[in-house]
């Protein structure tokens, strides 16, 4: 399971990163949305994969002892998932919105903020 | 109440302040108040912070009262402390430049509110001590810093954002995935408990993977050679109070979290990081300084700037002395003041010129004397001339330099700080010494001319302030340095930054 999770992980990580050095500004969205499922994907791999045992103390004992499936990976995932979700909402709407100022979805066409004034 | 829990009003004041003014959405002048009000409160309670760390050492405190290491831990050493007064300070001040420079428009869009959630981001970064916790506040100053850049909408905004946003987003996601594996590693995101298990850690190979994906993700945010660029592509398109506001703070926050990792949470890894950060320095400044010599355009100049005082900081944390991160600290103290406070006056030049471009300026000196004084005080503390407060900071920094033989960065250094001066003068000529080439000064509405002695005050007053205390910092050196030297001795003996959050050693 963790190496089919690992080759995922990477899957994803290649594509973002072909995504994001294109110029389309719509391939570059849909690059940083997988590359963040990549991160995500990532920490829930390396904080170790356990199979049906309980994330629980038992009753009778104050510590946890043997093998149990750590909650605080997916903790860090739900909270990076909301997080991504609101900044990927905000980037569409700020591409969809250049798209309509610029009347261009070609990253090389936004120069102006390059440019040094004209004579 | 005990004296800990001061740590919780630097992020709570921004917070309850905005909630509030969004219940006045349709009064500008209540939001305005509420603005004022939460920024003297906010400077004040930094300023307890402060003083209670300077007399009682790194105050902790466990927020739910969850103990460390399970729960999220809130830590300010006198770093964090000094950082937390620095930008409490740089929020004032900008409010009150906002309220004469910010059109109507952009205030009736929630600036007030988005600018005191960015005050939070700045302020929890900087009090946090658990590294998952950090990437949040992260967000929550870059979501508002987003929306900050691109409120208004212009077509060169919306450029500029979109370079922005798109390299924070990966930014974020190098430094969630680091932070992930950090876990899988050590088993604990708490930056104490890091601190103390990660000597003793077996893969010692892939800690200095994570420790360099966190080099790269903080050198984004810090603007590093050769992570900066899209700093100068962004900076100089939001209105000039904005750009102040990121120009002083942002950049910082990348840097401080370099000094938190590279000294607390990494401190056995940093004999190869530093070797990393030493080149990188050198470029960062060289390369940033040439950038702002070849610039034409005011707003541009000062955003390359800003990329090559970064090189100094970063090289003080690099050379990694005592005595040289105490010259780190005291230049982004010093860097943050003068900086910001040269974007203040590049809104006024704009003002008065109604041009950003130096070589349609001039003339301002002839005319408003007082402003050509206002601006060679950061002008010149930022190119080190004595007694200002950029001159200790450069002179300590490579005196570290020379202490630790690194001669050829060190050479750099000086180099870069006359190429920083040359730029300064460039500055200088362009805007205030030369002839208007056109005789036609700004006019109208948004001119400088047209503001009542009212806004003239609002304009001026942060100017001063900050201009006052680059000086003062120059003159009154030595408490400053003392302060700065113990704040470096405590970063690099991590025994004192973890006993007080997780107790001493069994």
């Amino acid at each position: 399971m963790t190496l089919l999770l690992a080759i995922v992980t990477g899957c994803l990580y290649a594509a973002g990163i072909f995504l994001i050095l294109r110029r389309n500004m719509v391939k570059v969205i849909f690059g940083l949305i997988l590359l963040g499922h990549g991160a995500n994907l990532l920490i829930f791999t390396v904080g170790r994969l356990t199979k049906g045992v309980p994330a629980f103390v038992p009753a009778a004992t104050d510590v946890l002892t043997g093998e149990y499936a750590d909650p605080l990976p997916q903790a860090l995932i739900l909270t990076a998932i909301v997080i991504g979700f609101g900044l990927q909402a905000f980037t569409i709407v700020l591409f969809k919105r250049t798209w309509l100022t610029l009347g261009t979805e070609d990253l090389d066409m936004m120069k102006a903020t390059d440019e040094l004034p004209r004579e | 109440m005990s004296v800990s829990q001061i740590i919780i009003f630097p992020i709570l004041l921004p917070l309850a302040s905005a909630i509030a003014m969004l219940f006045f959405r349709r009064s500008v002048m209540v939001q305005r108040i509420i603005s004022l009000l939460t920024s003297f409160l906010l400077l004040t309670a930094a300023g307890v912070l402060l003083s209670a760390v300077i007399s009682e050492g790194v105050l902790t405190l466990q927020v739910g009262g969850w103990a460390a290491p399970f729960g999220i831990t809130l830590a300010a050493d006198l770093l964090s402390a000094v950082m937390v007064a620095v930008s409490a300070l740089i929020g004032l001040t900008t409010v009150i430049y906002s309220f004469a420079v910010i059109d109507s428009e952009r205030e009736r869009f929630f600036y007030y509110p988005l600018f005191q959630m960015l005050m939070m981001g700045i302020n929890g970064a900087f009090l946090t001590g658990d590294v998952f916790n950090l990437y949040v506040w992260f967000e929550v100053m870059l979501i508002s810093s987003f929306v900050l850049l691109v409120l208004g909408g212009t077509p060169v905004q919306l450029e500029g954002a979109i370079k922005y946003v798109t390299i924070n987003l990966l930014s974020s996601s190098v430094f969630l995935a680091a932070s992930g594996i950090l876990y899988g590693i050590a088993g604990t995101l708490n930056m104490a408990e890091l601190a103390r298990i990660t000597p003793d850690l077996a893969q010692k190979e892939l800690l200095a993977v994570v420790s360099v994906l966190f080099m790269i993700t903080f050198g984004i945010k810090a603007a590093v050679f050769p992570l900066f660029f899209w700093l100068p592509a962004s900076y100089h398109t939001p209105p000039v109070a904005v750009a102040a506001i990121f120009a002083g703070l942002l950049t910082k926050v990348g840097v401080y979290a370099l000094i938190r990792f590279f000294t607390t949470v990494f401190s056995h890894e940093a004999v190869f990081i530093n070797e990393v950060l030493l080149v990188g320095s050198a470029l960062t400044m060289l390369s940033g300084v040439l950038g702002a010599v070849a610039q034409y355009d005011l707003r541009k100049l000062l955003s390359f700037h800003i990329v090559s005082q970064i090189g100094y900081m970063i090289f003080g944390l690099a050379v990694h002395s005592p005595l040289a991160i105490a010259g780190a600290l005291i230049y982004i103290v010093h860097n943050i003041i003068a900086k910001t406070n040269l974007f203040y006056i590049s809104g006024i030049i704009e003002r008065i010129c109604s041009t950003c471009d130096l070589k349609k300026t001039g003339g301002v000196y002839a005319r408003y004397p007082v402003i050509g004084i206002l601006f060679l005080i950061p002008a010149l503390g930022l190119a080190g001339i004595p007694p200002l407060s950029g001159f200790w900071a450069k002179f300590v920094v490579i005196k570290a330099g020379f202490e630790a033989g690194e001669y050829v960065v060190t050479g750099i250094a000086v180099l870069v700080s006359l190429l920083t001066l040359f730029s300064m003068m460039k500055i200088w000529n362009e805007a205030f010494w030369k002839d208007m080439p056109r005789k036609d000064y700004a006019a109208g509405e948004n001119s400088y001319d047209s503001m009542g002695i009212g806004q003239r005050v609002l304009l001026f007053s942060p100017v001063v302030a900050l201009a006052l205390l680059t000086v003062l910092l120059g003159v009154f050196f030595e408490p400053v340095f003392r302060l700065a030297e113990s704040a470096a001795l405590q970063l690099l003996d991590t025994e004192a930054y973890i006993v007080p959050i997780l107790g001493g050693k069994e």
